[in-house]
């Protein structure tokens, strides 16, 4: 999408100005000037009280879109195992096809890994794409483009899903380029859309402050990777029976480009607060600086790490690198425990973006109950203890 | 070596706020920063230069005029020369026309023996222009580099897992992209700032690189953005009720449900 002022009708408010999330508006000659740093978002096109910014219509292009069908999840198998992301496309997948009334089909590489088709079919996959061979045993970019960029070449699906893993987000940018087709990275929501039964993706954009919703509507396959942990996982169920194509697998000397030596599998590393997935923090309520070994218990278990409010650092209980807030770190876990903090705006400042916020606290009227996504009226060190037996 | 470097101008993301009454980004008061992954990619650019006397870097973005006080600060880390792509027909691109715009940029560049570039950008989070200009370069490339060792004409690099990492060989010239634990990045130096002012940055259009404006920017864009919204504000959740017992089971009963544990 790219957008127009129409002069005409811009009065010069500069409301789109201070709106557009890239500052690619300037006001010239007290009209409203799209600059290059335009992404053709359309914030401004919402704000524009005077209706002056309109979206540029693009002519359609020439492919033929009606010569590719189904919907393609890329299953991808590390030594031997589907990984879950894989799964979740395969059920979000089967509820896309079923929507747009086609085949969903999983794509499949690796070494010896016959087996692994029949429970992508229990999976619900209709037809499974096999290709089978030793260079492909570990995933290499060029390998595992090509076959694949073959494969669409060949069967032309519309839609392609991959998830975005360290290997998808390295495999989709380059199927994307051989194909001439764009990619929506890191979707969190997919839709197809009733009238042109084309797919919308939405995915966050400026470090979460933004959703957008994507369309491909003149190239195919539409692409997207799909975070993981979003989508509903199929459930495998043994009495579905697709069926299996192989794909002929050959290899021209120096196709493959980069060797894999070795991989190592290392134990998680302390991830710091900015990092994390899990935040169990705690504030006065804690009453003394032991109270954070009950919170280091929670956050050992949920793969987390302990965070503080101000209050606990300035009582010198816990450092002040642990500290999240406006004079601390600001963080968005997907989970942060508020645990006997009272929610000062300073604190809440730095952890709203939290995915989840679960917090705990024996004063009901607590300002973290606000904001919390689930509260708990009680005594953290009974409350905590019963989460972790629950785990 | 010659060294190439790809960056991006970006507003640091970490400072935008949100209005809660409208639900509207606050831009006011929003710096412009180098993109931190990009950081490590001049940080790697600049390390192997200073083990290989007479090496140069060269970093290359595309952008609007502003970008140029960008490329500025990376000369005055250390990098020799800044190219900046920029015309009203690159703009409104999505990864697939950047690439192009920037595979040209750097074919333009030329004679070049390895390309560093961020991971991603923390205004889009793609990870996508890095891989997608190593294609349209028809290079190797290997992306989430925590670590690289040169040797001769190959790189041995670790790319990033999530649950580790592999080590992967790789013949020179190719496109590495970079993650933060890969180095920390220098800081400018006084000498740097001030020969930084005084340096130019080479300025291209689309005719300098030879690319046809129906092949880049918006026009060369197959994504389009259909609607751009803020997430809706959190409001207040759910109080869970009865015993300590009955409510950590519907807290980790919830938590499942949404996928978070």
């Amino acid at each position: 999408m790219a957008v127009k002022v129409i002069k005409e009708k811009c009065k010069g408010c500069s409301i789109c100005v201070k709106n557009c999330p890239f500052e690619a508006i300037t006001i010239e000659n007290k009209i409203a000037v799209i600059g290059n740093a335009c992404t053709g978002c359309g914030a401004c096109i919402e704000k524009c009280p005077f209706q002056a910014i309109e979206e540029v219509k693009k002519e359609a292009g020439e492919t033929d879109l009606s010569a590719y069908k189904n919907v393609w999840v890329f299953v991808e198998q590390r030594e031997g195992k589907i990984m879950p992301v894989s799964i979740e496309l395969l059920g979000e997948g089967r509820k896309l096809a079923d929507e747009i009334g086609c085949k969903l089909c999983g794509i499949l590489l690796g070494e010896g890994i016959t087996a692994l088709a029949d429970d992508v079919q229990s999976y619900g996959a209709d037809i499974v794409y096999l290709a089978d061979a030793p260079e492909l045993k570990d995933y290499t970019t060029d390998a595992y483009t090509n076959v694949i960029f073959k494969a669409i070449n060949d069967y032309k699906p519309e839609i392609v899903l991959l998830g975005a893993t360290h290997i998808g987000r390295d495999l989709g940018p380059c199927i994307a380029v051989k194909c001439q087709t764009g990619l929506t990275a890191d979707c969190t929501k997919l839709e197809i859309d009733e009238e042109t039964k084309m797919i919308k993706m939405t995915r966050p954009a400026f470090g979460g402050n933004l959703m957008a919703t994507i369309k491909c509507p003149n190239h195919r396959p539409q692409m997207a990777t799909v975070r993981p942990g979003v989508m509903d996982k199929a459930i495998a169920d043994t009495s579905k029976k697709g069926e299996t194509v192989k794909l002929d697998v050959k290899f021209a000397d120096g196709e493959i480009r980069t060797k894999v030596i070795e991989i190592v599998k290392s134990m998680k590393e302390m991830v710091s607060l900015t990092d994390a997935d899990v935040i169990v923090s705690g504030g006065m309520g804690l009453g003394n600086a032991d109270g954070f070994k009950l919170l280091q218990q929670l956050a050992d278990k949920l793969g987390g790490v302990v965070g503080s409010s101000r209050a606990a650092v300035d009582a010198g209980w816990i450092d002040h690198s642990r500290q999240v807030g406006q004079t601390g770190t600001t963080v968005k876990p997907k989970i942060y425990f508020a645990c006997g903090i009272s929610g000062a705006i300073q604190h809440i400042a730095g952890m709203q973006s939290s995915d989840i916020i679960v917090a705990i606290n024996t004063n009901e009227n607590a300002p973290i109950f606000e904001i919390a996504d689930y509260g708990i009226v009680g005594d953290l060190y009974k409350v905590i203890p019963a989460i972790m037996e629950q785990l | 070596m010659k060294i190439v470097v790809c960056v991006k101008q970006v507003p640091d993301t970490n400072e935008v706020k949100i209005d809660p009454v409208k639900g509207t980004l606050i831009r006011e008061g929003v710096p412009s920063i180098l993109n931190p992954d990009d950081a490590n990619a001049l940080e790697a650019a600049l390390a192997l230069k200073d083990k290989n006397p007479g090496s140069t870097v060269e970093v290359v973005t595309m952008g609007p005029p502003q970008a140029k006080i960008m490329l500025k600060e990376c000369l005055a880390m250390g990098a020799d020369k800044g190219y900046l792509l920029s015309d009203r027909a690159f703009g409104g691109a999505d990864t697939c026309a950047t690439s192009t715009t920037i595979a040209a940029g750097i074919k333009k560049i030329g004679d070049y023996d390895i390309i560093f570039a961020g991971r991603q950008a923390i205004d889009g989070d793609t990870a996508q222009v890095g891989p997608q200009t190593a294609m349209r370069l028809g290079l190797p490339v290997v992306t989430y580099v925590e670590d690289v060792e040169i040797n001769g004409d190959k790189a041995v690099v670790k790319r990033q897992l999530e649950d580790g990492y592999e080590k992967i060989e790789v013949k020179l010239p190719c496109v590495l992209t970079c993650v933060k634990e890969l180095n920390e990045p220098r800081y400018m130096t006084f000498a740097g700032i001030v020969d930084a002012c005084k340096a130019d940055i080479t300025v291209w259009d689309h005719n300098d690189v030879a690319l046809d404006p129906a092949d880049c920017g918006l026009n060369a864009s197959p994504t389009q953005v259909a609607r751009s919204f803020t997430p809706p504000a959190k409001g207040k959740g759910e109080m869970l009720t009865g015993t300590v017992d009955e409510m950590s089971k519907a807290l980790i009963g919830r938590l499942k449900e949404k996928h978070m544990l």
